[in-house]
């Protein structure tokens, strides 16, 4: 049960394991006193002040002035903006399938009571522990520059992948496929939740291999794809530290690198320009909602519940 | 035929695991290699233990990289305790308590579990350099002593869900309050939930980048991630062997939690979809 399947049962009105029973408000509040505190200033309230600080021009020395929809009307003509949102997209709309397409592939192949199964997760799971850090980064920079691992190996000479604009975002998007490891790990804890009985039923009715798949594993396995699908998106949207170490945070060549964030980055960190760092994250929460928005709708076509 | 197949796909996994490895090995081996070598010797075979990169890698920057992972290690520690305390009580009021609008609040904690960091960086920024708390460690460390880390709200609900109601019913008609429920009863038998919290905690702290970079900026608050990157900006392709070599010490506490916790971290992943 994922916290997307919980969503989507709450939207649907299913009162659920919540409700019920008697009200112990004054306990409940005790509880949750320290939740409450942070959503009131770590998140929901920043949320709120940033749509507020995204109407004005602030540079944290002097108070903020506000400049109506000067933020707004800036980002139609940053060009900088737009290279960033292009950049984002292509890592996001490639990496992703390509990511969730090999967990996919290796959760099925390792499903059948293979021998070694809990070697092979752990092999493939480790990297997506160590993707995100710094040293993996720097690794990188080596593999992929013009006299790294991957040249040695492939005995190229002097073709540097990450020097150059047209290669520099594709390491990016291996480093992020080579991190299939924890959707695969979900994939898994879903297929063997689908009861066994289901494929013995079908067997005995004459289904082969490829229907039983087709139409037992696909669709019992569609949710469990959805909630790795928006995660992942949602993941791969806010990727920053490989492109700032690789790019030498600078986003380049030609910023081929310029992630979303490392733009935000840049203008809110880089020059103090906290008002349009604002609404520059507040148009990264309207998109980031949007797409999920999307896909919860999209949904309706391609997952199914049994519940 | 059968056990054939069975073979051949045994060697395919094979080779992809190691494929898939192949880089980080290849890491550790040259970091044991002469700084010139990491250039023209893709192989994975070591002549000799060359260890001189590390001397060279541990005394590189303004301080010892001992200092900075002392940092990251008391960071990761005060990060642990706040999820522990607070996302544990959190998650007993939405698992066992009732209260007005509790669906609304649980809906508004899922919803957080996705949302990013860098929409609320900007403003949480403007507030903690208000309190002049940048340049601590408190920016990192006070949000999880108020349960902004909503997956481990999350994965304690799911498990406090499963324990069996009689026991605290029971609790109760002995006379107990909820503070002695969830002191006496609940958090003793969530001890697996909060191992994994433990071990996730600890390796996407240490892992993180982007709040430290944003909160430390002085040189003896450097925590490992933000220290490996000025070393990098510091030594640009001068000295890879001693680069590797610091990057190897930074990846084995995460190897180590990953060897200890592999359980944890599995469940935890399973059970609740991960990051």
């Amino acid at each position: 049960m994922s916290a997307i399947g919980e969503l989507q049962r709450m939207r649907k009105g299913s009162r659920g394991p919540l409700g019920g029973g008697r009200r112990d408000n004054k306990a409940a509040f005790v509880f949750l006193a320290p939740w409450f505190a942070g959503l009131l200033f770590i998140t929901a309230g920043p949320i709120a002040a940033s749509f507020v600080l995204g109407f004005t021009d602030y540079n944290l020395i002097q108070p903020p002035t506000f400049n109506g929809l000067d933020n707004f009307a800036r980002m139609l003509t940053d060009a900088r903006l737009h290279k960033a949102l292009g950049v984002t997209l292509i890592y996001v709309v490639v990496s992703v399938p390509l990511q969730l397409g090999a967990a996919l592939g290796l959760a099925l192949l390792l499903d059948k009571g293979l021998r070694g199964l809990a070697f092979y997760r752990s092999a493939f799971y480790l990297p997506s522990l160590l993707g995100s850090s710094v040293a993996v980064a720097v690794l990188w920079r080596q593999i992929f520059g013009a006299d790294g691992l991957i040249n040695q190996l492939l005995g190229i000479e002097g073709r540097g992948w990450i020097s150059d604009p047209d290669t520099a975002l594709w390491t990016l998007i291996i480093l992020n496929v080579w991190t299939f490891g924890a959707p695969m790990v979900i994939f898994l804890a879903g297929l063997r939740q689908i009861p066994r009985m289901y494929y013995e039923a079908a067997a005995t009715d004459g289904a082969g291999k490829w229907t039983q798949f087709r139409s037992i594993t696909i669709p019992l396995l569609s949710p469990i794809v959805f909630f790795n699908l928006v995660l992942q998106i949602i993941h791969a949207f806010q990727s920053f530290t490989q492109a700032f170490v690789v790019s030498g945070g600078t986003g380049g060549p030609s910023d081929s690198t310029l992630f979303y964030t490392l733009y935000l980055y840049q203008r809110g960190f880089g020059n103090f320009d906290m008002g349009y760092a604002s609404a520059l994250a507040w148009l990264l929460l309207v998109i980031i909602a949007g797409i999920t928005a999307v896909n919860f709708w999209a949904a309706k076509f391609w997952v199914v519940y049994d519940d | 035929m059968i056990e054939l197949r069975k073979l051949v796909k045994h060697v395919g996994l094979i080779l992809l695991a190691l494929v898939m490895l192949y880089p980080v090995l290849w890491m550790v081996v040259s970091s044991l290699r002469p700084d010139n070598e990491i250039f023209r010797r893709p192989g994975l075979i070591l002549d000799g233990l060359q260890v001189q990169n590390y001397g060279t890698g541990w005394t590189a920057l303004v301080s010892p990289f001992g200092h900075y992972l002392l940092n990251s290690a008391i960071l990761v520690l005060a990060c642990i305790i706040g999820n522990l305390a607070s996302c544990s009580m959190a998650a007993y009021a939405f698992a066992r308590l009732d209260f007005t609008g509790k669906r609304l609040w649980f809906a508004i904690m899922l919803g957080t579990i996705m949302l990013p960091i860098h929409v609320i960086i900007v403003p949480q920024y403007i507030m903690f350099s208000q309190l002049d708390w940048v340049n601590t460690f408190l920016p990192l460390v006070v949000p999880k002593f108020l349960a902004t880390d909503a997956f481990f709200v999350f994965l304690m609900v799911q498990f406090i869900r499963g324990l069996p109601r009689e026991l605290d019913e029971a609790a109760r008609i002995d006379g107990c309050g909820h503070a002695r429920i969830f002191l006496r009863i609940i958090l003793p038998l969530m001890l697996p939930a909060l191992a994994t919290t433990v071990i996730f905690t600890f390796i996407w702290t240490w892992n993180d980048f982007f709040s430290q970079l944003i909160y430390l900026t002085d040189p003896e608050m450097y925590t490992v991630p933000v220290a490996l990157r000025s070393f990098v900006d510091a030594t640009v392709s001068t000295s890879w062997g001693s680069m590797f070599a610091m990057s190897v010490v930074s990846l084995a506490p995460v190897f180590l939690a990953f060897l200890v916790g592999q359980r944890y971290l599995i469940r935890g992943i399973a059970t609740t979809g991960g990051k």
